[in-house]
């Protein structure tokens, strides 16, 4: 199956390269679109969810987007398998979780993602590793307009794209980068940050979207309207401010190296020393720890591993991917002394390798 | 904690202080932003008693009240329904409730007015209906699938049938002006088995 086969690789948004890789994980834009025949999801029947997802399945397949799609039927996946998607970046959280008619259809590469019935009737997401948002949006923008070619999307001449939260009309648009900043959350300037990306409309979320707290420094900037602005504006906002954030945490960086070494080697090396060695750990716990050993190897403080190594590691820890590279489903006490094994042994066969 | 309109996690906790009353209110991302908007606007027009329309502008609850009972002819949903999902039930509300969704949206996105991407066949003639004329009489199906459910409710079959045809129809004449945009397969959108009720 598929699914089993993405186990083993490392899913575009982990794949640490592209501009920028040292900070920016991905970049990311998706569309929200609506049929013009049908009520939104949420009040749609289940009969009419029922037909939605048919009627684009069968007009999905007939369009050219970026190669072959595997498609899956949600409600036909196991929850561990979905979670896995989630993990994945794939589909979010609110989908895995939904009930009724719903899928998703993936690329090969795992850039182009097409949510079936989550809040919308069509999400198109389309991601790529490191800081690339103008060739996202490009490849983004050709897809739909692929499939705008075969399906009666909803559109109003003044409001535009007719989407099921007043939040997302107009363009349908969200643009987001995912930033590593352990820098500026150890130098406290976070908060500072953040304060004046909300003064530009800009929103600050965790690795898994809305609600989701900021597990490892890792952060996701997007924008918040969706309306007067066109793509490119919304997109430029965005892109815009990056290299500002890319510059801070460089800085921040800089700054603990030259005033705080000892400190930062001592936290960097004690993070280090706890993955290789703990007994049990819970998923929380190893991604601020790989956080941390991450900066470490990106300041040249560890030289052992690698950040594609880092990477691997944050993906193949989360609960659901755990459990599949296991081949088996365990309860959280079982998965934490599980992913500790994984962690000793990841380390010890680099140690070997190094050797 | 959920938030009390939708199963997203809460992540504001708002407490309103109203005379002689505290209520706690715990809301998702979204729905705070379409609350607070709401609030925003109410608030503002209480403060600087404009009269631009915005919701709840110096309306009585009487009218507020009746504001809340629109309905929408396709979908069924009422603006009440609307205020306490934060979502809206099919393309037509956007037509439907466009003045009360106005200074919502301003609110939201500072902005009334569409600029950027549209679908190539829209063909925007400035000053048209308000729907692209294909995507109007598609959204109008929504509507026509309730009828038939009613309908079928009152074992009215001749009348069902007669809706079902006036689907297809539509339908078909979407199809014919989608085609000289791409070549499709001869089978029309969201017939699907559906439509046999």
């Amino acid at each position: 199956m598929k699914l089993d086969a993405l186990t083993t690789s490392n899913g575009e948004w982990l794949r640490g390269t592209g501009p920028e890789a040292d900070i920016v994980m991905s970049s990311r834009v998706r569309l929200a679109r609506n049929l013009a025949q049908y009520p939104f999801v949420g009040r749609a029947t289940e009969q009419e969810r029922t037909e939605v997802e048919q009627f684009l399945h069968s007009r999905l397949t007939q369009v050219p987007v970026g190669g072959k799609l595997e498609y899956l039927d949600l409600g036909e996946l196991e929850e561990l398998d979905r979670q896995f998607l989630v993990e994945r970046q794939l589909i979010s959280r609110e989908h895995a979780e939904a009930v009724g008619a719903r899928a998703v259809a993936i690329d090969a590469q795992e850039q182009v993602s097409l949510m079936i019935n989550e809040e919308d009737h069509l999400r198109i997401q389309c991601m790529h590793s490191g800081l690339d948002l103008h060739a996202v949006w490009d490849q983004v923008s050709a897809v739909d307009d692929e499939i705008e070619s075969v399906v009666p999307y909803a559109f109003h001449d003044r409001w535009g794209y007719l989407t099921a939260c007043p939040t997302n009309v107009g363009t349908g648009i969200r643009v987001s980068v995912m930033l590593h900043l352990p820098a500026l959350v150890i130098t406290r300037q976070i908060d500072k940050v953040f304060r004046s990306l909300h003064k530009i409309s800009l929103a600050v979320r965790g690795l898994y979207g809305e609600g989701s707290q900021a597990f490892g420094d890792f952060y996701q900037i997007s924008n918040q309207t969706t309306l007067g602005r066109t793509e490119q504006d919304l997109i430029s906002q965005v892109a815009d401010v990056v290299p500002v954030l890319i510059d801070y945490e460089r800085r921040a960086r800089d700054f603990l190296l030259q005033e705080t070494e000892q400190n930062v080697h001592d936290q960097v090396s004690r993070a280090y020393g706890i993955l290789r060695t703990a007994q049990t750990i819970s998923a929380e716990e190893t991604m601020q720890l790989l956080s941390r050993v991450r900066m470490g190897v990106l300041l040249g403080l560890i030289d052992d591993i690698d950040v594609a190594g880092i990477n691997q590691l944050l993906v193949r820890t989360q609960p659901a991917h755990l459990q599949k590279l296991r081949g088996v489903e365990l309860e959280t006490k079982d998965r934490n002394i599980e992913r500790a094994r994984y962690l000793r042994q990841y380390f010890e066969s680099k140690a070997a390798d190094v050797n | 904690m959920r938030c009390q309109q939708c199963d997203k996690q809460a992540m504001f906790h708002i407490t309103e202080l109203e005379t002689g009353d505290v209520r706690e209110i715990h809301l998702c991302e979204d729905h705070a932003r379409v609350y607070l908007n709401q609030a925003e606007a109410n608030g503002e027009a209480a403060e600087g008693g404009s009269s631009s329309g915005a919701l709840g502008v110096g309306q009585t609850a009487e009218e507020l009240s009746e504001l809340d009972q629109k309905v929408c002819d396709m979908c069924g949903i009422t603006f009440f329904e609307f205020r306490n999902q934060g979502r809206l039930g099919c393309p037509h509300d956007y037509v439907q409730f466009e003045q009360e969704l106005e200074p919502l949206i301003a609110n939201i996105h500072g902005a009334v007015e569409h600029v950027g991407k549209r679908p190539q066949r829209a063909a925007p003639a400035p000053g048209a209906e308000p729907l692209p004329t294909a995507t109007e009489s598609l959204t109008s199906v929504i509507g026509l699938r309730k009828a038939i459910r009613e309908a079928i409710e009152h074992e009215d079959y001749e009348q069902a049938g007669t809706l079902r045809d006036e689907i297809q129809q539509r339908l078909d004449a979407w199809r014919a002006a989608a085609e000289p945009a791409r070549k499709v397969s001869p089978e029309q959108p969201g017939t699907a088995a559906g439509e046999s009720g």
